[in-house]
């Protein structure tokens, strides 16, 4: 079965670049701005959307996600209405793959099969599940691979060749490389040492490899984007639309924009760089 | 030898970190490869005679083990029913049980080479037995510690900080143990190459629910031993308090096979069971956090509610995995103590015997006040005394001028 992300990595592929992948919390700061956010990134250059399910406990985010992820809780967010916001995005883009990324936690209190339904019925392409390893691959992952959904799984600098094959298993639309040992935010890792990484996986795997965490700039998108397949941005642009808020924590007028900005000279470094290693 | 019932309560967890359907493994992957040596690592230990020969040695002559099972007379007369023991785990050094487990672990540490130790604590009790223990082995040592409870006890904060600690005021989420515990975390997987992560309770990713248990198992082993020397056979009933649960694991494991005995562990009610409070029992249900299935306070939507209690070091919205089991199965009963029961438990010990107990150790005997009478002159019950309530003194003493007023 190919999904949209199969679908949007084999127009890639053709085109001769990697993608930008872009996270964002659901619901950050509020319910409308957020999904308008949503809807302006494919436009603005985005590839694959990570939508971040907001949790009070983020145990590997940096303290950026994690104060979106409460911004979006103040703001009435819940993971039901984080499926809504996935359906509003639907109805204007069928194209586009969605990815829902966050703890497992919420989803075990919606239930695991209400919610791999409501998820995929909503247009949701794919899950990364941050607290889940291979060896708890029962609770979500494999009913989420029965279900249609993709479960991308993230890949660390710890995950050596003995364990890879392992992490590799069960995963299917990319692997997500974290390029650093460390919480999101923290300082990116050098190009060199990630090209070397995602050789490494590749020697265990077909399936495309993004990398994340710590990829702020135009110029370090275009670094990364010449050694994986794609390249994901998610504090940076946490740090965008949080800049653009009032006293108070409220959407401005300039919050849209602000984000699709940073996503346009994101993607312009992106397609800026060769081929990717392929 | 201590032959292995064929459905003994005492064989958990499973291979993979499983009691019931509580435990397991949920953390990153960055973590995981270092589980998996932690559990290696910990198996070989417990599997190594010298490794029981050194920690029994500092037990004895560094914590002050075995500690006294003291029978507590004027509290017996004073409540008119069953005999009563305080088990006297306050006179370890640094104050509390907390250091049986904490020793265990450095050990652990410093066979897998570890020269970095990282600790989250609520009452500060934790942090004082991991700081302790790093100056008498040399280690580095960060303490994460909620900022909220930084303010509540000062007394911990300047003695982790004398120690040669590094204490860290957690700002994040409520600014208490949870969130105390979520940068623990986060310090791990950043440094994961050359920290070790010293868990303060029964609570986290396997192996540590077990891990710690074991450590604290010493607490029941003992009190076994010290009960038939005193009155010739095991104790009808033991208590004791619950914030993660490991000094009541420690009490409790060595009895869950046997049915005679009693068993109730004391959850933290706060303000009361429908106000704030930190019972995860009583007041949640189970879901996933730090590593482990557990029961957990939380919303309907999955999201993890602030805990109360007037005892920072009970103050946290889960509990360990093995409890949760051990409820479901019915072997242990979960009740709960107000802080206002825990107050005036902490009132009636220093008076009656001389002993203030830790806050938290309060909640137990609180209980102890409603059991006790209810049973006959010959029930022999064992209170956990997890710990001394001098660090409690300032705290206390504001809220009693402040009633005053
Ligand atoms: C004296 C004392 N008792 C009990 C506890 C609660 O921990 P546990 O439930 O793991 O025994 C603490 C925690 O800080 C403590 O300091």
């Amino acid at each position: 079965m190919t999904t949209r992300i199969d679908a949007r990595f084999a127009e890639l592929a053709k085109e001769g670049r990697s993608a930008l992948v872009t996270f964002l919390m659901a619901g950050d700061p509020d319910p409308k701005t957020s999904l308008d956010i949503v809807k302006a990134l494919p436009k603005a250059g985005a590839d694959i959307i990570e939508i971040g399910m907001p949790f009070t406990d983020p145990m590997a985010d940096g303290p950026s996600i994690q104060a979106a992820g409460l911004r979006a809780l103040k703001g009435g967010m819940t993971l039901k209405k984080t499926l809504e916001m996935v359906r509003g995005f639907r109805k204007e883009d069928d194209t586009t793959p969605l990815v829902l990324m966050g703890y497992y936690n919420p989803i075990y209190i919606y239930g695991v099969d209400k919610f791999l339904n409501d998820a995929r019925t909503a247009g949701v392409d794919g899950l990364i599940i941050v607290d889940l390893p291979p060896e708890e691959d029962d609770e979500l992952c494999i009913p989420a691979l029965k279900a249609g959904l993709n479960f991308i799984r993230l890949a660390t600098p710890t995950t050596d060749d003995k364990r890879l094959p392992a992490v590799l298993a069960n995963t299917s639309g990319f692997v997500y490389y974290v390029s650093i040992t460390g919480i999101t935010g923290a300082a990116a890792a050098d190009s060199k040492v990630v090209g070397d990484a995602v050789a490494r996986i590749k020697r265990h795997t077909k399936l495309p490899v993004c990398v994340g965490f710590g990829i702020r700039t135009p110029q370090a998108a275009r670094r990364i984007a010449e050694k994986a397949n794609g390249v994901v941005v998610g504090t940076a642009l946490v740090d965008a639309l949080r800049d653009s808020l009032d006293t108070q924590g409220q959407a401005t007028t300039k919050t849209v924009a602000a984000v699709a900005d940073l996503v346009a000279s994101l993607a312009q470094g992106v397609r800026g760089a060769k081929q990717a290693a392929e | 030898m201590n032959p292995r019932l064929p459905n003994s309560l005492r064989t958990g967890p499973d291979e993979r970190g499983h009691f019931g359907n509580f435990g397991g493994r949920f953390v990153a992957e960055t973590l995981m490869p270092l589980i998996l040596d932690l559990e290696k690592a910990y198996a070989a230990a417990k599997a190594d005679p010298a490794f029981q020969a050194e920690m029994n040695g500092y037990l004895k002559d560094y914590v002050g083990r075995p500690s006294p099972l003291y029978f507590a007379e004027r509290l017996t007369e004073h409540l008119g029913g069953a005999r009563i023991y305080l088990k006297r785990e306050e006179l370890n050094h640094t104050g509390s049980h907390k250091v049986n487990n904490v020793l265990g672990q450095i050990m652990v540490a410093r066979r897998m080479g570890k020269k970095r130790i990282i600790a989250e604590t609520g009452a500060g009790q934790h942090g004082v037995a991991t700081a302790t223990l790093c100056a008498r082995f040399g280690l580095e040592c960060v303490v994460y510690m909620g900022a909220v409870d930084v303010a509540r006890q000062a007394p911990n904060v300047f003695r982790m900080e004398m120690l040669g600690a590094k204490v860290v005021p957690v700002q994040s989420g409520t600014r208490t143990l949870k969130d105390a515990m979520n940068e623990a975390l986060r310090d791990w997987v950043t440094n994961v190459h050359n920290t070790f992560y010293c868990i303060g309770t029964v609570a986290g990713p396997h192996p540590y629910p077990m891990m710690v248990r074991d450590f604290q198992s010493v607490i029941g082993e003992e009190t076994r031993k010290q009960m038939q020397e005193a009155e010739g056979r095991l104790p009808d009933s033991l208590v004791a308090c619950i914030g993660g649960g490991s000094n009541a694991m420690g009490l409790f494991h060595p009895f869950l096979d046997d049915p005679s005995v009693e068993i109730f562990g004391v959850e933290a009610a706060g303000h009361g069971l429908t106000q704030l409070h930190a019972a995860s029992i009583a007041g949640g249900r189970p879901g996933v956090l730090h590593g482990n299935r557990t029961y957990l306070l939380m919303d309907d939507d999955g999201q993890i509610q602030d805990a109360h209690s007037i005892s920072a070091g009970l103050d946290y919205p889960g509990i360990g995995p093995e409890h949760s089991w051990l409820h479901e199965t019915g072997r242990v009963t979960y009740l709960s103590a107000t802080d206002d029961e825990a107050l005036a438990a902490f009132m009636l010990l220093s008076r009656l015997e001389g002993i203030p107990p830790a806050l938290e150790s309060a909640h137990a005997i609180a209980k102890v006040t409603e059991l006790a009478p209810k049973r006959p002159k010959e029930h022999l019950m064992v209170v956990n005394l997890s710990g001394r309530g001098d660090k409690d003194i300032p705290q206390i003493t504001e809220i009693l001028k402040g009633r005053k007023q």
